[in-house]
């Protein structure tokens, strides 16, 4: 513990905090209670069809439910959790200081946050989006969706995206210019490789759906035709626009999770990941690939038919890399010293979960069986196998596995265990049964089901699976709150790993690290650094050799203060196009007073300021 | 304990050296993806169009004047980005107000644009592409501007230190990609429907 | 048998497909086996400490190119079927046209010669071993036509004419429904498709050809003179009589249809009852205004009427 460069890189406030660490743990947060909600309102959904011609809730409010349910997981926990992650670790992994324009950070967080908000305010208003998460026009354009549903659902995008964008751009800089000297590229690793990758892809995809959102704003509020048939435009432009987007979002989730894996499995197999440049390029690869399926979500739409098989065969072919890594972290299993622990069980269930789904995944990648099985619930069986075994099993292992590092306690073996077999039972009790009943013809989307399709007893077994589920849940949260009060002291690495984050104390102090190593030099540490303002080492792309030395911000409030008149100004643009005009006023101001240099923060950087 | 000494390396730098350079092409190829695909979707709409296009195409006087501004305007932006590299303050002021005041003409011209599209945003998807394309340019355009802005009376006013000069060189080139990136735009949205 | 089950197939699309999918499967279930046996083993291993690194990087370079193998047979066996799914001989193919509307489906059988064509509702009658042409085209939002007996499904995009060219081979009932969602009512928009021997579908068609029989006692008579001069005949026709609305179910031949509302509820005369004097207790959300101000009589003679509509 260093308690001058304690003081120096310290937060100070509540609103004006900027600490990576501090921010990474709101999002990890937030994003968790979004999960908790979105899946209370799947739970609800699935007590609703466990009986046919239910009556629990109307179409209207399911129709609710259910856009709300996709749109939360996938804006508002699944990619937010994941950049999370990235932000809390990357830094600490690199052996860096700090995340790279902190400031930003925490105001991707409030955006963020803010947006969430307005999701489930409306929900709860009655007034929530209810056209999917999908949101096809013409159902969600301004003849057949009229009020303000469809706006908040385009608006609450634009937030997300938003603060993506801005973590992607951090994570990018960070693993590039601030990691330690001798941490070469190849040294680098594999789960900063994955959110490298991942944020490669969110410049890239992001742009889609924000495009496509504001056209749908733009046809809705100021009579824009985009999407209007009538007046040249067309709705297969939102389907492109969207799952241009949409194909890339899924592997925004999945990759951080082939990171963690990465991390996970080397630290309880006792030795070093096997193949690991083979790891690195079919990480590539599948963000590369990754933006070649789109239309794979459309073979039902009007499209020409080679341009199908195109899509068919990318869509196969992306399983290839995905295969190599499994490959991979079985001959690493193969060839270690296992040591079992609650974090390699959740990783554990991705062999299962994840091949099954990604197996049905190539299933529907052929034209002639996604026309049967498209839009049904073969597909809420694929993507939720996909999805919660490829992700958010991965991701609960990561969670045992870090929360040492975040809390300083270890979480419980024995509830860690419960919740395992009570998640991986339940979902399997709940998902399983919907392969069956999509190709038994149930399509999706659906309030209800006559009794005579005799879809009632898969549809109770699923609904008792949810239930399950919730009750995982409910044990993570007990082990959570008890670990954190009560757990035993973790020490700095309790899994034996050799990663930099845990060369530090857990929790890390504000400053990461008092001695950043020279990586490739035994013993080596970097001195010179200022203790008493915020000094960051920058390093070289490949080879991180020293390059230059850059002071870092000091917290402050405007970052926050911006995110409130961003929100306004897109709220506002929701009700009326001059929201944009007027709007912009107040977060110029604040932008700019956060950009503007402070007198005394100048005098301190001049002082140890040395010429190029 | 061996150590590794820093302390003698400089506080900035430069080009990729500079983190501000990594954020400023994170986000370039997030607003290059946009145009691009704003672009993509005005050619979509082409595509599924009988007439082409559906209006008169956009008036060509405006638009060639801004692209003669835009491209002219490399020269004083260049000179900035120079007197930035070089540390030298006084030749930056000059610059940058030359920018400004370039860049405050430009948007002047912008506007004129508009309203010689021959087309509105309401009156079908050819106009509704059209104004989303330029609209798109014309925020990038006006941040430019703003940011210009900013940076000259900040070099007027202070407090200055050597890491504004990264600053100000960084944003000439967000300057260069605001001009590179009007080129096909405006020959999509000006040439083609004359061409095509 | 099932009836909205890609297995049950009752035509050669649906078939060629169905034999795809029991090939992927059979390929994928291997695999899955393989990669669960293999992460047994390499647990086992990994938990005694004794598995070697020998050939490691040979067993993973082979697993990948195994893969590789299965994947490119895969692609083939797709692309073949997509083939195959099209060659289907279209030569003298039963013209129909569907126009999807929230929440019901619009069928129009089309002929050269148009005193041949007529219009009916959610349910449409083919006859056996010849293909049948689809036009599909949708009135307000995008729907999805399937019938997984015969065929995958298609999208009925506005702004958009498409087509879908099937045959079924056995003579039965089969179902669908709307597989692209489409507002609040999604759920309850079925479709029926009637496979039936050459001679009784020509038979059929020809009773849906005939205008529709005139009211044979007072009742219907009644039911009639409501329709035709009060607010039914603003948005349904029905052929023979003045009504001729376009923007809601064609009604001449309604009494030959089994259920209202496109599968919603079976068609009798006390479920017409309710649906004519509140759809929106049977289907909210519909487009169809209530009439609960009609007097009994009225309702009995409107019921009257329609049912006569053979």
């Amino acid at each position: 513990m260093n308690p001058l460069l304690e003081r120096t890189w310290r937060d100070t406030g509540f609103f004006s905090a900027i600490n990576h660490k501090t921010i990474a743990l709101r999002y990890i947060v937030t994003s968790f209670a979004f999960f908790v909600a979105a899946g209370i309102l799947a739970a609800l959904m699935r007590l609703q069809l466990a009986v046919p011609e239910n009556d629990f809730i109307g179409p209207d409010l399911y129709n609710q439910l259910f856009t709300v349910h996709g749109t939360a997981m996938m804006f508002l926990f699944a990619v937010p959790v994941m950049e999370a992650m990235g932000v809390y670790l990357v830094p600490l992994m690199v052996g860096a200081r700090s995340i790279a324009f902190p400031r930003m950070n925490a105001f991707s967080y409030w955006v963020f946050l803010f947006g969430g908000v307005m999701l489930f305010g409306v929900l709860a208003l009655n007034i929530g989006p209810d056209t999917g998460w999908f949101s096809y026009p013409p159902l969600a354009g301004p003849e057949h969706s009229p009020g303000k549903r469809v706006d908040f659902y385009a608006q609450l995008i634009t937030f997300t995206e938003l603060a993506a964008l801005l973590v992607a751009i951090e994570i990018i800089a960070t693993a590039f210019k601030m990691r330690a000297p001798g941490m070469t590229l190849a040294r680098m690793p594999l789960f900063v490789w994955a959110m490298v990758v991942t944020s490669f892809m969110i410049l890239f995809a992001m742009p889609a759906v924000m495009f496509a959102s504001t056209a749908l704003i733009a046809d809705r509020l100021v009579g824009t035709h985009f999407y209007n048939p009538a007046e040249g435009g067309d709705a297969v432009l939102w389907q492109h626009l969207f799952w241009f987007f949409g194909h890339p979002e899924v592997y925004l989730i999945f990759i951080p999770a082939l990171g963690f894996m990465s991390s996970i499995i080397p630290t309880f197999a006792r030795r070093p990941i096997f193949g690991y440049p083979a790891m690195v390029l079919a990480l590539i690869a599948t963000a590369f690939l990754g933006f070649g399926l789109w239309v794979h979500h459309m073979f039902a739409a009007h499209l020409p038919e080679l341009g199908k098989s195109f899509f068919t065969a990318a869509s196969m072919l992306i399983a290839i890399p995905t295969a190599i890594q499994i490959f991979c972290w079985i001959a690493t299993l193969w060839t270690g010293r296992i040591v079992f622990r609650t974090p390699l069980l959740f990783v554990l269930a991705f062999f299962f979960i994840l091949v099954a789904g990604g197996l049905t995944g190539i299933m529907v990648a052929s034209v002639p069986l996604d026309l049967q099985l498209h839009d049904t619930y073969f597909v809420v069986a694929h993507l939720h196998y996909v999805l919660i075994g490829g992700a958010v099993f991965p991701l609960f292992g990561a969670w045992y596995y870090w929360f040492p590092k975040f809390t300083g306690r270890m979480m419980s073996e024995r509830l860690g265990q419960w919740q395992f077999w009570i998640a991986f039972i339940g979902f399997e009790v709940a998902f399983f049964p919907m392969h069956t009943l999509g190709m038994d013809g149930m399509t999706r989307r659906i309030h209800t089901y006559p009794e005579a399709m005799g879809w009632g007893a898969a549809n109770f077994i699923s609904t008792v699976g949810a239930l399950m589920i919730a009750a995982s849940g409910v044990l993570f949260i007990v082990n959570v709150v008890r670990s954190y009060r009560r757990g035993a002291p973790a020490g700095d690495n309790p899994w034996g790993a050799d990663t930099l984050e845990w060369a530090t104390s857990s929790p890390p102090p504000s400053y990461n690290f008092d001695r950043i190593p020279v990586l490739g030099s035994e013993g080596v540490v970097v001195t010179g650094l200022a203790e008493k303002s915020r000094e960051v080492l920058i390093t070289t792309v490949v080879d991180a050799m020293p390059d230059h030395r850059l002071a870092f911000p000091n917290p402050t409030i405007w970052p926050f203060l911006s995110a409130v008149a961003v929100t306004v100004m897109f709220i506002g643009s929701i009700f009326t196009p001059w929201a944009v005009v007027w709007g912009s006023i107040p977060i110029v101001v604040g932008v700019t007073l956060w950009f503007w240099p402070r007198k005394d923060e100048t005098r301190e950087h001049l002082a140890l300021e040395k010429r190029p | 304990m061996k150590t590794l000494d820093v302390s003698w390396l400089p506080s900035y730098k430069y080009g990729h050296h500079s983190l501000m350079w990594w954020g400023l092409m994170g986000l370039i190829a997030i607003e290059g993806t946009a145009l691009a695909l704003a672009a993509a979707a005005y050619l979509y709409v082409w595509s599924q169009a009988n007439v082409w296009p559906p209006n008169a195409p956009p008036e060509l006087f405006w638009g060639t004047v801004n692209v003669a501004l835009l491209l002219v305007s490399i020269v004083p932006n260049h000179l900035a980005k120079r007197a930035a590299e070089d540390g030298d303050d006084a030749r930056l002021r000059l610059w940058l107000v030359v920018c400004l005041l370039m860049g405050l003409a430009m948007l002047a011209v912008r506007a004129l644009e508009f309203t010689a599209l021959n087309a509105r945003w309401d009156t079908n998807a050819y106009g509704s592409a059209l104004w989303f394309l330029l609209g798109l340019h014309t925020v990038h355009l006006a941040t430019d501007v703003y940011d210009t802005a900013v940076l000259t009376v900040l070099m007027f006013t202070g407090p200055l230190e050597g890491r504004r000069h990264v600053d100000a060189a960084e944003n000439a080139i967000f300057w260069y990609f605001v001009v590179y990136a009007w080129i096909p735009v405006y020959a999509i949205t000006y040439w083609m429907p004359r061409l095509g | 048998m099932r009836v909205q089950n890609m297995f049950s197939v009752a035509g050669p699309q649906a078939e060629r497909i169905a034999e795809l999918w029991w090939i992927t499967f059979a390929i994928c279930l291997v695999v899955f086996a393989a990669v669960l046996v293999a992460t047994g083993l390499a647990l086992w291993k990994g938990r005694k400490g004794t598995g070697s690194g020998h050939g490691a990087h040979l067993a993973v370079a082979s697993a990948v190119g195994v893969s590789t193998v299965l994947l490119l047979f895969l692609i083939v066996a797709s692309v073949a079927t997509d083939r195959a799914l099209a060659q289907i001989d279209a030569s003298d193919a039963l013209k129909i046209e569907v126009v999807g509307n929230r929440w019901w489906w619009d069928i129009r059988y089309q002929d050269p010669d148009p005193s041949r064509r007529f219009t009916t509702a959610n349910e449409i009658a083919i006859p056996v071993g010849r293909a049948v042409e689809l036009t599909l085209r949708a009135n307000d939002v995008i729907h999805s036509f399937w019938v997984p007996a015969l065929h995958g499904k298609k999208d009925l995009i506005p702004g958009r004419t498409a087509t879908l060219t099937l045959r079924a081979d056995k003579p039965g009932t089969y179902r669908g429904q709307c597989a692209e969602f489409c507002g609040v009512q999604h759920a309850k928009m079925a479709l029926f498709v009637y496979a039936l021997p050459a001679q009784e579908y020509e038979a059929w068609a020809e009773q849906q050809r005939r205008p529709a029989p005139p009211p044979a006692d007072g009742p219907q008579q009644l039911g009639h003179d409501l329709f035709v001069k009060g607010t039914c005949a603003m948005c349904h026709a029905i052929q023979g009589t003045p009504a001729n609305g376009r923007r809601a179910p064609d009604l001449t031949h309604f009494a030959s249809r089994k259920t209202i509302g496109a599968g919603t509820v079976p068609n009798d005369p006390q479920q017409l009852a309710v649906w004519i004097s509140d759809p929106h207790a049977v289907k909210p959300g519909v487009n169809m205004p209530a009439h609960a101000f009609l007097k009994r009589e009225e309702l009995a003679a409107l019921v009257a009427y329609l049912g006569s509509l053979k």
